[in-house]
């Protein structure tokens, strides 16, 4: 048969990127956050990641095994739940905290309902909330850097003064990797400039935030105030690394625009009115959860459809 | 096995209202904190299904068709009233605890559901022994589950210190999304064993058509509508539909 008139399925495109190029590219643009967190916690910090990470690993090649399904684990995506999970944990926490965490963000989150691809919450958040819900006093028992052992978040809202400089370099209490804004910023440089994320998500999150932290939270446009809390928390390391995950994110154009500015609400709500300092774990699995109802009302149209009346009869 | 007892493994295994059918899923999920409150749940529904349908099946003749969901739900709140009473005088702490999940047991889809599908068809002694069944069926299921969650959710059982000291308890246990946690644990453990049990038999002996005509629950059991939709050639899903 002649070659030219051979005729296939879609796609006739394909790209080279694989599932663990994009993973290994995400786990490089961690590492500047990783290396940070590990230098300001000290050794505790890597103990933490190295569990966690073997942990996840380990539970998805012995699930998967265990079910006589494809072993996955050379994909990263495993490790990348463990790692962004590490980065979660306060350091003070004891070591056990994240093999609880790893299994449950593996077996319970991803696996339970599919593996990669079907999870229908980030598998590194839910086993953080799992966590915080479980151990409140391990989780939010951070160690002390400089003279404070409270978060500026904490400090932030009992109304004490931040060094907000410090909260831009990561000299600051808090969980092993969110401290550190430029350090999460290089990461986030990196997968720009790689198109493994889309600015939409983040840029909307962090924009609609600022926007309600200036109109809700009693200051005003202050610039003081705003970096406080755009450098304080997870909020970096939420942004760019959990709430642009593809699996629990919309797929559709509009429904980015959605669900960023869905983000920005809800962690300016949990922040502001919360009895909690942080919001953004909760506001990104909330966010996860709605995700296939702002998909199934965004599907663009089709080129060359119209738009179906309302009301109109189907026959 | 004697139909009897036949009422009272179906209760307990075969079609074990919490994780099997999946009925009564509020006071299963809310009360189980503990092994004492879902025990103390799962026998006041007991007691309160044994005599509903003992009371219904009575009446199975004298109510009309018509007003039969009404008349069901003034025989179970009646009853339900008493049970709440007895409980609040004799055992105040659990009523204390269990509050208002007692009186709830009047919307119990379980207790109706068998009033409806059996004890209103069936003779007053099978109807005693299928309430038996069902609330022994249910009182079980909820005693594993509470056992879980009360173990690994605070590191007791039955009130009294089973895991070491060091052990931190995993509390999200004996929040809400601790009972999702453990009941789809046991609802996957059981499918497990069922199927695993299945298979061993073949398809004519589980269910053969002798069987299905004396069987006392042959009007609503799943398999038999199966078979008959299978026969028309149907699918599954299309018949439910019609």
């Amino acid at each position: 048969m002649n070659e030219n008139i051979h005729v296939s399925s879609s796609p006739h495109i394909r790209s080279k990127v694989t599932t663990s190029s994009i993973m290994f590219l995400v786990i490089i643009a961690l590492l500047p956050a990783t290396i940070f967190g590990i230098y300001n916690f000290g050794i505790r910090a890597l103990v933490h990641v190295f569990v966690t990470v073997a942990a996840s690993v380990l539970t998805e090649y012995v699930f998967e095994k265990g079910m006589k399904r494809p072993i996955t684990i050379k994909d990263g995506s495993a490790a990348l739940t463990g790692l962004l999970l590490a980065l979660n944990l306060p350091s003070t926490a004891p070591w056990w905290i994240g093999l609880i965490g790893g299994v449950f963000a593996i077996l319970v989150v991803k696996q339970l309902f599919g593996g990669l691809g079907q999870n229908f919450m980030n598998p590194a958040l839910g086993a953080r909330c799992f966590l915080l819900i479980s151990f409140t006093s391990i989780m939010t028992n951070f160690p002390q850097i400089g003279n404070s052992s409270a978060t500026p978040l904490a400090a932030l809202k009992a109304g004490e003064a931040v060094n907000t400089r410090d909260m831009l370099l990561g000299f600051t209490s808090g969980t092993i990797g969110e401290t550190s804004a430029i350090a999460l910023l290089i990461g986030a440089i990196i997968l720009l400039w790689f198109g493994v994320i889309d600015i939409v998500i983040p840029g909307l999150y962090i924009l609609t935030f600022v926007i309600f932290i200036s109109l809700f939270g009693g200051h005003g446009f202050d610039p003081y105030f705003i970096t406080a809390h755009l450098c304080g928390g997870g909020l970096m390391l939420g942004a760019w690394f959990m709430a642009t995950d593809y699996v629990t994110s919309p797929i559709t154009p509009k429904g980015k625009i959605i669900f960023g500015i869905l983000l920005g609400i809800l962690t300016g709500l949990f922040r502001l009115f919360g009895s909690a300092a942080e919001g953004v774990s909760y506001a990104i699995i909330i966010g996860n959860v709605i995700v296939p109802i702002i998909d199934k009302y965004t599907i663009p149209r089709a080129f060359g459809k119209k738009k179906e009346k309302k009301g109109g009869a189907k026959s | 096995m004697n139909q009897y007892t036949e009422r009272i493994y179906n209760g307990l295994i075969k079609e074990n209202p919490s994780m099997v059918m999946i009925l009564g899923m509020c006071p299963t999920l809310a009360t189980t904190t503990t092994v004492i409150n879902g025990v103390g749940m799962g026998l006041s529904t007991t007691v309160v299904l044994v005599l509903a349908n003992v009371v219904i099946s009575l009446l199975r003749k004298v109510i009309p068709d018509e007003v039969r969901i009404p008349a069901f739900i003034v025989v179970i709140a009646s009853l339900v009233t008493v049970v709440d009473f007895l409980m609040q005088g004799y055992f105040p702490a659990l009523s204390q605890s269990l509050g208002v999940y007692i009186p709830l047991i009047v919307v119990n889809c379980i207790i109706l559901g068998r009033a409806e599908a059996f004890a209103s068809k069936n003779s007053v002694g099978l109807s005693f022994f299928d309430g038996l069944g069902m609330g022994l069926g249910f009182t079980f299921a909820l005693a594993i589950l509470g056992s879980i969650r009360e173990l690994i959710g605070s590191g007791t059982w039955a009130g009294m210190q089973v895991m070491p000291k060091a052990y931190v308890p995993i509390s999200i246990f004996v929040l809400q999304p601790g009972a999702f946690f453990a009941l789809g644990c046991m609802i996957a453990v059981m499918t497990a064993i069922m199927s695993r049990k299945k298979k061993t038999k073949t398809a004519e002996q589980d269910c053969n058509p002798a069987d299905c005509a004396g069987c006392a629950s042959s009007a609503h059991c799943g398999k038999r509508i199966f078979e008959e939709t299978a026969k028309a050639g149907l699918k599954e899903d299309g018949g439910d539909k019609a």
